[in-house]
């Protein structure tokens, strides 16, 4: 019954996203209020019947209603209940549910938070927005509906793919898609503005919080996957330059782009007709994602199950949302109005030189990702692209971006003074080089890059230290710098935590690539390995028992001298519907570095073969992550961000207060 | 310092960074490209008709074929033979083999062959989700053999 309701509302939701994608623009052409009025109802109504959809599904999950196709092979009734919930985006037609349920979740906030945006623009956006739900819920009903029926209904399901029976998992899709549906939004709103031919400092200022937003999620999924794959894969990597995992880092670099352009149409009414490209190229890169990673063209080592009629569709609705968006963008965006000017040297400039970079990173990862696929498609045989490629552009293309971050926030606007700057910036400079090469002389030989990115990233974190110091005028007049800090607001905040958020996890890709130290054995009970300076005592294994999956636990004592820090108790774990085996890595993460210990076969006589690893400074990649996200909200939270837009039920008094700000 | 008065000015300055940066980016590729970032993905049989020399890194795909897997006294060092069933290619890894390694299971290994024409493979990867099985490690050769997966798929549903 449920599956049934679900189906049906998901139907109702196609009908009322059509109406809702043509009525306005009519609503709009007539002047007629009433038709435009109507894309605030058809959101909400959509969202409503997305919902029940969901709701249905989740039911099904949970009540193991195995006479739902999409239950019986991705379910089981002995899988813990947060693994029945994650189950229902775990699959793929469970996982496009759940994107439409974003998409209209967003397109009901742009309604509801932008109450005060012109009716006409709003209706657009929201248009646009019913369009995106339209082609989405088509390829659900069309390709891959999550409530076709089986009958006879079997008695158990197939159960989850154990791998994907982790917390970080759980959470891991639900952020990632709430990133790349947000940047839909942007995108609605680069459309809408194509088509009333007009941005303004006020668009970008409307625009700016959902790209932020999306970038947030974003960041955060990709750091709870790669978190992931260095606990549960069990190779101690944490980021591989798959096609997937560049089919989420693309938009991420897009949408960072994005939400730094906007601020130079905001403050300077300067980049417009990049902001909207960036908008447009952003979402479409969401999408290829999206395409890569559902149609299984590329040779990925984790692509999930595929369908060759799906990938047609989706490259389809590819084509028509980016091929669209772009001769819509080639015919309007010259008639914007021209831009603002600003000097060679002013924070604008610097901006400039973060897109630039941004982008073309962007467009590089773009190329090594899709390469494979033109040279298998000109015969040439199947190729991958490797690591090497992508660790050599990022090097390459990263490192003077991330200069350009030390000096950009000292810059002023419009025309700034290059050595006011760089008395500001200058100890950042030498702090850096000298930590650079103190590393060197501790360790001549092969360790340039290491030097090099320790620099970069002292540096960079400096620099966002000297900045506020130099905001509160630190050093001039010590005894007022308290109130100067009162008055930085949280927008800057949340910029200079960010920034320091990328040099925090510069240094933690520097320090643990050099530095980690890996041992391969072979132990009895009682043997001892050490791994720099730990010793890991291997006490024996024993066998347990979970809910759904038996397993032979090893037993390891860390000592360092004779202090006992830890013990570890790494996991090979045998599931038992479908039958497969894991491998749960033990970490214990010190201040200096994270013990990493995986056991894995017996190879006779009571020994076994395990890998222990000492990783330096690892946490600091999911620590500078974190940086960035709670950056991200700061600056969300301002309230400047959000005068003259949208606030929703505020009262009067409140938007004064912000006008005064 | 030159600032920017007209808007031209501003706009050549713009344009002609933002190209320098996209043709090094171009040179960059073309550069990583033709090293060693670049690996080929071959089966066992054009690794055979390709004639690959000893020290050429590549990525092999395949089966592993059912009753060739041994481990070596030192318990770390695995041998088993990749095979597409038209040829079939010996492989050897020191290391930790992934979950979801299993004879007669579609594989991927990066490595290089060494004199003896063995693969000495530095990673293998296995598949991510059962269901799924990389296109590189399907046989080429249709009716050659079938994969096994179909086979078991087939003697369950023969059984029911």
């Amino acid at each position: 019954m449920a599956g049934e309701l679900g189906h049906f509302a998901l139907i109702l939701a196609l009908l009322f996203a059509l109406a809702g994608a043509v009525a306005p623009h009519i609503g709009a052409v007539r002047n007629d209020a009433t038709l435009m009025a109507f894309a605030d109802r058809s959101v909400l109504a959509q969202f409503l019947m997305a919902v029940t959809a969901f709701a249905a599904l989740t039911y099904a999950f949970v009540t193991s209603d195995f006479s739902v196709v999409n239950v019986a092979t991705n379910s089981h009734t002995l899988k813990p209940m947060l693994y029945k919930i994650s189950g229902v985006w775990g699959n793929h037609e469970g996982s496009l549910l759940f994107w439409v349920l974003i998409l209209t979740l967003f397109g009901a906030l742009v309604s509801w938070r932008g109450r005060k945006l012109p009716l006409r623009f709003r209706s657009r956006v929201l248009a646009v927005q019913s369009l995106l739900v339209l082609g989405f819920l088509m390829f659900i009903l069309f390709t891959s509906n999550p409530f076709l029926r089986l009958d006879p209904a079997p008695l158990e399901g197939n159960g989850l793919n154990p791998l994907l029976q982790d917390p970080g998992l759980a959470f891991h899709p639900p952020m990632l898609y709430l990133g790349y549906v947000g940047l839909s939004v942007a995108f609605s709103f680069a459309v809408a503005a194509l088509i009333e031919g007009e941005v303004t400092p006020l668009w970008a200022r409307w625009v700016r919080p959902w790209a932020l937003l999306a970038w947030v999620f974003l960041t955060g999924g990709i750091a709870l996957g790669s978190w992931w794959a260095y606990y549960e894969l069990g190779w101690g990597g944490w980021w591989f330059w798959d096609p997937v995992e560049n089919a989420s880092f693309m938009p991420w670099l897009a949408a960072a782009a994005l939400l730094h352009s906007a601020i130079v149409v905001e403050k300077r009414d300067a980049l417009k007709s990049w902001t909207i490209l960036l908008a447009i190229v952003a979402f479409s890169l969401s999408l290829l994602g999206t395409f890569l990673v559902r149609s299984g063209v590329i040779t990925s080592v984790h692509a999930f199950a595929t369908d060759p009629a799906r990938g047609i569709f989706i490259l389809a609705f590819l084509a028509v949302v980016v091929g669209g968006s772009l001769v819509l963008y080639a015919w309007r965006a010259p008639k914007l109005a021209p831009s603002g000017l600003f000097g060679i040297v002013s924070r604008e400039s610097a901006l400039v030189v973060n897109n630039i970079f941004l982008s073309t990173f962007a467009a590089v990862v773009l190329v090594g990702t899709l390469y494979p696929l033109f040279v298998e498609a000109f015969g040439a045989g199947q190729i991958t692209v490797g690591p090497p490629f992508f660790e050599y552009a990022a090097a390459v293309l990263m490192s003077p971006l991330i200069v350009a971050l030390g000096l950009g926030p000292v810059l002023a606007w419009k025309r700034g003074n290059i050595s006011r700057a760089m008395q500001v910036a200058f100890p950042a400079l030498v702090v850096a080089a000298v930590a650079g090469l103190v590393l060197v002389w501790q360790n001549a030989g092969g360790v340039v890059m290491t030097a090099f990115g320790l620099g970069l990233a002292v540096w960079l974190i400096t620099s966002v230290f000297l900045e506020i110091a130099a905001r509160i005028k630190l050093f001039r007049a010590p005894a007022k710098a308290l109130t100067g800090l009162g008055k930085i607001t949280r927008a800057q905040w949340g910029m200079s935590l960010a920034h320091a958020g990328v040099g925090v996890i510069l240094l933690g890709i520097t320090i643990s690539e050099a530095f980690t130290s890996e041992e391969l054995v072979v132990m009895a009970p009682g043997d001892t390995v050490d791994v720099a300076g730990y010793s890991f005592t291997f006490e024996g294994v024993a066998p347990v028992a979970g809910p759904n999956f038996t397993a032979v636990r090893g037993f390891f004592t860390v000592r360092e001298g004779e202090r006992v820090i830890t013990s570890l108790t790494p996991e090979d774990r045998v599931y038992s519907n479908p039958a497969m085996n894991t491998t749960e890595a033990a970490i214990h993460p010190l201040f200096s570095g994270d013990l990493y210990a995986v056991v894995g076969e017996a190879t006779g006589a009571g020994r076994w073969s395990v890998r222990l690893y000492f990783k330096p400074m690892i946490s600091a990649l999911w620590l500078g992550a974190l940086m960035m996200m709670i950056g991200g909200i700061l600056s969300l939270s301002d309230r400047r961000l959000r005068v003259g837009s949208p606030t929703g039920k505020k009262t009067a008094a409140q938007a004064g207060e912000g006008a005064s700000a | 310092m030159a600032g920017l008065k007209t808007r031209k000015k501003q706009r050549l300055v713009v344009v002609s960074v933002a190209l320098t940066s996209l043709v090094g980016a171009t040179l960059l590729i073309l550069f990583a490209l033709g090293g060693d970032s670049l690996s080929l993905f071959l089966q066992p049989s054009d690794v055979k008709e390709r004639q690959v020399e000893a020290g050429q890194h590549f990525r092999l795909g395949g089966l592993v074929e059912t009753g060739s897997f041994s481990r070596l006294d030192d318990g770390l060092t695995f041998r088993f033979t990749v095979t597409d069933c038209l040829a079939n290619q010996p492989v050897e890894f020191t290391g930790l083999l992934p979950d979801l390694f299993r004879e007669g299971q579609g594989v991927v290994t990066e490595g290089e062959l060494n004199a003896d024409g063995v693969f000495v493979a530095s990673t293998v990867l296995a598949k991510h989700d059962e269901n799924y099985r990389p296109p590189g490690t399907m046989p080429k050769s249709e009716g050659q053999c079938s994969h096994p997966d179909d086979q078991a798929a087939a003697a369950a549903y023969s059984e029911g």
